[in-house]
């Protein structure tokens, strides 16, 4: 009795959780006339790739379409993963494998800039923009995640580079290699795990982002997906149908590599909370 | 690369002791300083530069680019928003949004922590990864289909609704058919409907998060507890909650902070920045800022006000954690 009130909840949180994803894919596969009938079809009973279609070949404006936006997102994205990775593996390294005068103030530093709330960074963040001559272009954004990324990925990532066994390194130097042959042939290597999953951390940072996209890009072609999304649809009398296949589009990768990464972001926000 | 080349035991040999130490030393301030540079452009000097713009009178991008002088009005910004009866209205919608859904979020979150705890093992994966989806999803998207689902004609909302029989719906709500039904119209349905949003695609890192701690705490003890006849309410607050104390701490804290400045789910429900009778502090800003005629200074003035805010809370939760640290 009380092991069915308990797999009953259980299924009454899943159905909640798990539904609107559930009704996004749906919506996108059913045909127009079955999206606005007055009674809603549980599942798509003529199930249509028609949305799928008009949203990849035809143009949201005069010669652009869904899916240069799409690439403007990823061209941001993948930068900004590459980017952020490198500078962050660096400073992983710093902190985990030495010991500094300022090493403490720098992780104190990078807990507290985290708190910042970007969204109170916007204005500022507008002027260095215009000021560097990077307003309306890609690199904007690029910059902008780089920064809002990087506390988190060095954050993350330093505790996989404590995790390589110093003594691999202290026999590689032994052995006579240099300090650039140890960090590409053995620490890289053993990283490449932890840089993975800071990288995906980072990506979903940069692909998610609306209001600097929305406020560093005026011309319409250099538009993100986001920018775009919330532009063209959501306007009145809106066309579901393709709202929610180009939404599919744009969850599928980010719930994908979430699914990978999210062991690893619970223990990387709540470090530290659970004592020994 | 003439570090590969490089015999290591010819540069061993060149490097005096002393020498040797001094580039050791040097190193990991070499490898940070690419990330010093990064954070300190991008996150330090945008938050002094914010506190900075808040006291000019800042009202076209021409300013911003320094082709026109900045003139500098002191404290007027701030006299100018505390001053408006509409701040009040932000400053209200914004604590009391922020309130509930951290309530809600938190109860909801570690209710569904203790469920996974308590499920079979088929059952608390199947339930997890469900849970995992909603937390997945993007703000962007998740509002998107929240919006649909409350779609004044062929939601699913407003089918249910009209779905109810008519006697019923009439005497409840004054009303039988929902067919165009404004569900985002007044401000107190607004933000309802974007606390479920918010409240949907925040409690999922709760319910691991704590599920992650109750896995830490000892099974034997909530045994013993039980054993001793405690009912499941006085084994959470007597057992569960004082281990798992500093999590809850940091949970709200961090809730509290994202709660503040929801501005995504914002933005997307109400369809922009028009929507001023449900804004809240940080769309507050930012539609003073950007919509024109814009006001930058006016703008940064609201952004400094929620950054204080916020450096509150935190700065409450670091002196409870303090505390606790001094008397355990």
């Amino acid at each position: 009795m009380k092991k069915v009130a308990l797999n009953g909840a259980g299924l009454l949180v899943a159905l909640f959780a798990a539904f609107p994803v559930y009704w996004m894919i749906s919506t996108s596969l059913k045909p127009s006339r079955e999206i606005f009938s007055s009674t809603p079809q549980p599942v798509p009973t003529h199930p249509t790739l028609e949305h799928y279609r008009e949203i990849l070949t035809g143009n949201l404006i005069p010669g652009v379409s869904f899916v240069d936006f799409f690439l403007n997102s990823a061209l941001v994205a993948v930068s900004t993963v590459v980017l952020s990775g490198l500078v962050a593996l660096l400073a992983a390294t710093a902190v985990a494998r030495f010991r500094f005068k300022l090493r403490t103030s720098f992780l104190i530093m990078l807990l507290v800039v985290q708190m910042i709330p970007l969204e109170a960074l916007v204005i500022p963040l507008f002027l260095m923009i215009q000021r560097l001559g990077l307003y309306n272009t890609l690199p904007s954004l690029i910059l902008t995640y780089l920064g809002f990324s990087l506390p988190f990925a060095v954050w993350m990532l330093r505790g996989f580079v404590a995790a390589v066994p110093k003594e691999l390194e202290e026999a590689a130097a032994i052995d006579g290699a240099s300090r650039a042959q140890i960090f590409r042939r053995i620490l890289f290597p053993l990283v490449a795990p932890g840089l993975v999953a800071t990288s995906i951390f980072s990506f979903i940072t940069a692909w998610n982002e609306l209001i600097f996209a929305l406020t560093f890009i005026n011309d319409q072609s250099r538009y993100t997906l986001p920018v775009a999304m919330t532009f063209f649809f959501g306007r009145d009398d809106t066309n579901w149908g393709p709202v929610m296949a180009a939404s599919t589009l744009f969850t599928l990768p980010v719930i994908i590599f979430f699914l990978l990464v999210q062991r690893r972001m619970v223990s990387g926000l709540v470090a530290g909370a659970v004592k020994g | 690369m003439s570090l590969l080349t490089n015999a290591p035991e010819a540069a061993a040999a060149r490097e005096t002791p002393a020498r040797r130490r001094r580039r050791v030393d040097r190193l990991p301030y070499l490898l940070l300083l690419p990330a010093l540079v990064i954070i300190g452009v991008l996150l330090l000097w945008p938050l002094g530069q914010v506190v900075v713009m808040s006291f000019y009178r800042l009202n076209s991008v021409r300013q911003l680019r320094g082709d026109r002088e900045w003139p500098w009005v002191g404290l007027g910004n701030y006299a100018d928003i505390l001053s408006d009866p509409f701040f009040l209205t932000v400053l209200r919608n914004t604590v009391l949004f922020a309130a509930a859904n951290v309530l809600l979020t938190m109860v909801l979150g570690t209710l569904v922590g203790l469920l996974l705890n308590r499920l079979g093992r088929k059952m608390a994966t199947f339930v997890a990864s469900c849970v995992m989806l909603a937390w997945a999803t993007p703000a962007l998207t998740g509002t998107i289909v929240w919006k649909w689902i409350f779609d004044d004609t062929s939601g699913l909302v407003t089918w249910l609704f009209n779905a109810l029989p008519d006697g019923l719906s009439n005497s409840l709500f004054g009303r039988s058919d929902w067919t165009g039904y404004g569900w985002f119209n007044s401000p107190l349905l607004f933000f309802a409907i974007l606390t479920l949003v918010v409240v949907w695609h925040s409690f999922p890192f709760i319910a691991v998060s704590v599920l992650a701690g109750l896995k830490s705490v000892p099974s034997e003890l909530h045994e013993a507890a039980r054993v001793d006849g405690a009912g499941p309410w006085r084994v959470f607050w007597r057992i569960t909650f004082p281990l798992l104390r500093p999590v809850f701490g940091i949970l709200i804290v961090l809730s509290t902070i994202w709660d503040f400045k929801v501005f995504t789910q914002q933005f997307v429900l109400a369809g922009g920045t028009q929507d001023r009778p449900t804004f809240m502090l940080s769309i507050y800003s930012y539609a003073e800022a950007f919509s024109p005629p814009p006001k930058y200074g006016l703008g940064s003035a609201i952004a400094v006000i929620l950054t204080l805010i916020l450096l509150v809370v935190t700065g409450f939760y670091v002196r409870m954690v303090l505390r606790q640290e001094d008397e355990s």
